[in-house]
């Protein structure tokens, strides 16, 4: 790493390149069965763990308390129900409000006379019902609505930009890697979908898609000079433009990640904000996801799509066979190539 | 150097309009706060579950045995989110509570403006006007139960709404002995939508007997408040509400207004009844056939608006009366906020460490854009807690602080273009602009995608979805803003300072380090064998690009055959 910048001109001249393009079996292999891995995980555990945003829980209202710490409510009902993750805050003057995922008709009893004891009143004092999401089915419905019309509307604004559809289907598919496996990840760690790691989901969308358009602008740059004289093909053009974009995306990667990483694994971790947890697992995960995607999945697909074009494929056979005829003809390249691709 | 010296003019230059908007920022909110305007203040106004609100409990007002149903109540919430929603961008948390009560956690302490706003239903009418008379000022006999024996069916069945066979003498009795100030004037404004309505005006000085309903609140298609003009166009600074019926409403409103128009005295007007109150009882110049009526009032500003919004959003299922108005803290204990910013403060560290090691004295220009990016995204986001009730939640903390991502792109990808026209063997300020050209176009087109989730999920979503999309298209714009305002200039006079053009090394941009690194190892070119090209085709892209940097390394080698990496770093 002494020589990031060293590395960085190797990727640019080509002198070291690494093979996005051609080994695209294997990056799509590893992406379908990361995604299959991702939609199987919530089948056998058995779904996402909701907040209670979304399904509605439990709600103590705990009066007349003297002293209202937040802890003691949140030690309550962990002494009953470990997993639950309870909201607490303070009602007026002297309540306490705590909401729960729903609990049982034994549970709630078992938290009412928790809350009674951790906070020294009767246990009339407290009243126990149930509230209902707060992020209704309508929230969702016109959420999802507005991301379909947004997904439309820049699959459109990135086919005119860039001239062509393919980059925008591309662009899409990678998309929906990046959000099948964040939802995977989610599921196997068995964190709780919150409102905030919606928004973290609706986050890494723009990120990912972001993410495309910049390394999609240098292939839109690269292959606009792919001409009769060319010496490349059109996947190597492509397999350049990433490689040229490389330092970019993963200063860039980096860059995003480090706040996020450092609320994540500092902040839940080691300080224990818990209900930070949920936002940054779905951020850290998009970016380094998104940046993946760009690099090992909407560039090898994007090439894919394009080289099947007869106009395309007739240019890439040209350049081959002249490639062909050369090395034939013993004619030494004026090329350099050092060292072996390392990928 | 006659191109850099207008560089260095045209830079300076547009590091001036960044003061300006940086100026007319900050100088909005001085001018707020000295004029203590309402809400007006350096401060960021947080969230319900940074800093918590009030809770309110609504419990529908029901009839004996009148029963709340699911749907009924999750109709009430949506619409009650709506509203708020119309208010600014709170980010307000609405559930329902016990299948019952529908509670509302708001950010702050709520106005009677808002409180209103959350409980009225909106429950529009329009009733033709039969009887209208003063009402007594003072409670007259109170004589609260009807004369026995008085028949409160219509002897003759009547034709239309306007027809004075629907006051019975029972209705007549009832409204002699009605005063508006009265227990029973509360009660009033529940009459069914097809019987005659005992009605007073807002401020209880009139009372009316009005005819069934003929129009009523679903059929208004649109709902705006503005202020009131004359046929010259002139205002009258009179605050109205300006209604658009569809198609069912317009054509029965204009068969009101045509009955109404040939009848005379009380009888012409017709009256706007909402949630039992009469709000205004007009009379009929001319037959309104276009359904855009207009409800003049009482209304300030505010209530105009509101009744607006109410009306375009719709009129709830059942009526709902407070029940409980209680401060509630923030559901994200003060103790974890204080965790997350020391976390999120080292992630900030770490990335200044990471730019300065990437990018050495470049560095301190990503460092330098980050902050003047924050301190404009501070200023944007003081002036929308005023404005439009902005209120930064934890899901906008962590939108700003992936923003930090966003906007560090924009350099990165900045200084990469620059890094490349180097390597094409470029002088540092052309390879600036050059680069600038290119990034320019990246940086624009990858933007736009953000712009355009952002508008297009503030239009369409609601609650917190909405806050995320302000706060993403707020700092897309600032972060253009910066790059266009400040990385570009910066780079345009660093460019022509001797530290950078001459390639230092602390610098970022040290050619020797980039694309001319070849220069002095010119043994590279050398063919090589052909069964090592695997890779021949990019290779020979390469040697293309190579070109420039190499010719000029070549003719250097030519001259001075000694060390020229340690020549160019002297010159």
């Amino acid at each position: 790493m002494a020589s990031f910048a060293q590395f960085g001109n190797d990727l640019y001249t080509g002198k070291r390149s690494f093979d996005f393009i051609k080994h695209r079996r294997i990056w799509y292999t590893i992406a379908i069965l990361l995604m299959v891995a991702s939609v199987a995980i919530p089948l056998v555990k058995g779904g996402f763990n909701f907040g209670i945003e979304f399904r509605g829980g439990s709600q103590f209202v705990v009066s007349e308390v003297g002293d209202t710490p937040q802890s003691a409510a949140e030690d309550a009902v962990a002494s009953v129900v470990p997993q639950a993750v309870a909201r607490v805050s303070t009602l007026g003057a002297s309540g306490v409000r705590v909401q729960t995922d729903q609990l049982t008709g034994q549970e709630t009893n078992e938290v009412r006379t928790a809350l009674a004891a951790a906070y020294k009143i009767p246990e009339t004092e407290i009243t126990a019902s149930f509230i209902g999401a707060s992020w209704g089915s309508d929230v969702t419905g016109q959420a999802i609505r507005g991301l379909v019309v947004f997904l439309i509307l820049a699959g459109i604004a990135m086919a005119i930009y860039f001239r062509t559809w393919k980059m925008s289907a591309a662009a899409m598919l990678a998309l929906l890697h990046d959000l099948v496996l964040t939802a995977g990840v989610y599921a196997a760690t068995g964190f709780e979908i919150t409102p905030a790691a919606v928004i973290g989901f609706l986050t890494i969308l723009g990120y990912s898609l972001y993410d495309t358009v910049v390394v999609f602008d240098k292939v839109r740059e690269n292959t606009a000079r792919l001409g009769k004289d060319s010496h490349l093909t059109f996947g190597e053009a492509v397999n350049l433009a990433v490689n040229q974009t490389l330092v970019r995306s993963i200063n860039t990667a980096v860059v995003a990640a480090l706040p996020v990483a450092a609320i994540l694994f500092i902040g839940a971790f080691v300080l224990g904000a818990d209900t930070l947890r949920d936002i940054s697992l779905a951020l850290l995960v998009g970016i380094l996801v998104g940046t993946y995607s760009t690099i090992f999945v909407a560039a090898p697909l994007y090439a894919q799509l394009r080289e099947r074009e007869p106009k395309i494929a007739k240019q890439n056979d040209r350049t081959l066979a002249e490639r062909a005829r050369a090395s034939a003809a013993g004619r030494p390249t004026d090329a350099v190539v050092e060292g072996q691709p390392t990928a | 150097m006659a191109p850099t010296l207008s560089a260095v003019k045209q830079a300076w230059r547009t590091l001036i309009w960044l003061v300006v908007v940086l100026a007319v920022l900050a100088g909005t909110i001085a001018g707020g706060v000295l004029f203590s305007a309402p809400g007006a203040g350096w401060g960021l106004k947080l969230g319900l579950d940074l800093e918590g609100g009030t809770q309110i409990i609504l419990a529908p007002k029901l009839e004996s045995g009148q029963q709340v149903n699911a749907e009924q109540l999750s109709q009430a919430v949506s619409i009650i989110r709506q509203r708020v929603d119309a208010s600014g961008v709170s980010e307000a948390e609405i559930s329902t509570q016990g299948g019952q009560n529908i509670v509302v956690s708001i950010p702050g302490t709520p106005d009677q403006d808002t409180l209103n706003r959350i409980e009225s239903s909106a429950k529009l009418e329009f009733r033709p006007v039969l009887v209208a008379d003063a009402a007594p000022t003072a409670a007259v006999t109170p004589t609260a139960t009807p004369a026995e024996g008085l028949s409160d069916t219509p002897t003759v069945a009547p034709t239309n709404a306007s027809d004075l066979n629907w006051v019975t003498p029972a209705l007549q009795d009832q409204f002699t002995n009605f005063s508006c100030d009265s227990d029973g004037a509360k009660d009033a404004g529940q009459a069914p939508a097809d019987k005659p309505l005992l009605a007073c005006d807002e401020n209880g000085q009139a009372k009316y007997i009005l005819g069934p309903v003929e129009v009523t609140g679903e059929m208004i298609s649109d709902a705006t408040s503005g202020v009131a003009q004359t046929q010259t166009g002139a205002s009258t600074g009179q605050w109205v509400v300006n209604i658009v019926f569809n198609d069912e409403g317009t054509s029965k409103f204009a068969d009101v207004t045509t009955r109404l128009n040939a009848l005379k005295g009380s009888q012409n007007q017709f009256a706007i009844v909402l949630d039992g109150k009469v709000i205004s009882a007009p009379t009929t110049n001319a037959v309104i056939t276009d359904g855009r009526p207009q409800i003049s009032g009482s209304f300030t500003q505010d209530s105009a608006k509101t009744l607006a919004d109410n009306l375009k959003f719709g009129a709830l299922p059942i009526g709902f009366t407070v029940q409980s108005n209680d401060s509630v803290s923030a559901t994200l204990g003060s103790t974890q906020l204080a965790s997350g910013l020391i976390a999120g403060l080292i992630g900030l560290i770490l990335v200044v460490i990471y730019s300065l090691f990437q990018y050495r004295a470049l560095g301190l220009v990503t460092v330098a854009s980050l902050v003047v990016a924050a301190a404009m995204t501070y200023l944007v986001i003081a002036l929308m807690s005023w404005r439009i009730d902005f209120r930064l939640s934890l899901a906008g903390v962590a939108g700003l602080i992936v923003a930090i991502g966003f906007t560090a792109d924009s350099f990165i990808v900045y200084f990469e273009r620059i890094r490349d026209e180097l390597r094409e063997g470029k002088g540092l300020a052309s390879a600036v602009e050059a680069g600038w050209r290119r990034a320019k176009r990246t940086i624009y087109a990858a933007k736009a995608v953000n712009l355009l989730s952002a508008v297009v999920l503030y239009v369409l979503a609601v609650g917190n979805v909405r806050g995320f999309a302000l706060t993403l298209g707020v700092t897309t714009i600032i972060d253009v803003l910066v790059v266009i305002l400040f990385t570009h200039p910066v780079l345009r006079l660093l460019a022509a300072t001797r530290f950078f053009s001459s390639g230092h090394k602390a610098s970022g941009l040290d050619p020797t380090a980039l694309g001319a690194i070849y220069r002095g190892r010119a043994e590279f070119r050398k063919p090589v064998d052909s069964t090592a090209t695997k890779k021949a085709g990019a290779g020979r892209e390469a040697a293309l690009r190579q070109t420039i940097a190499e010719r000029k390394a070549a003719q250097l080698t030519a001259e001075k055959p000694a060390d020229t990496k340690k020549d160019r770093k002297d010159s």
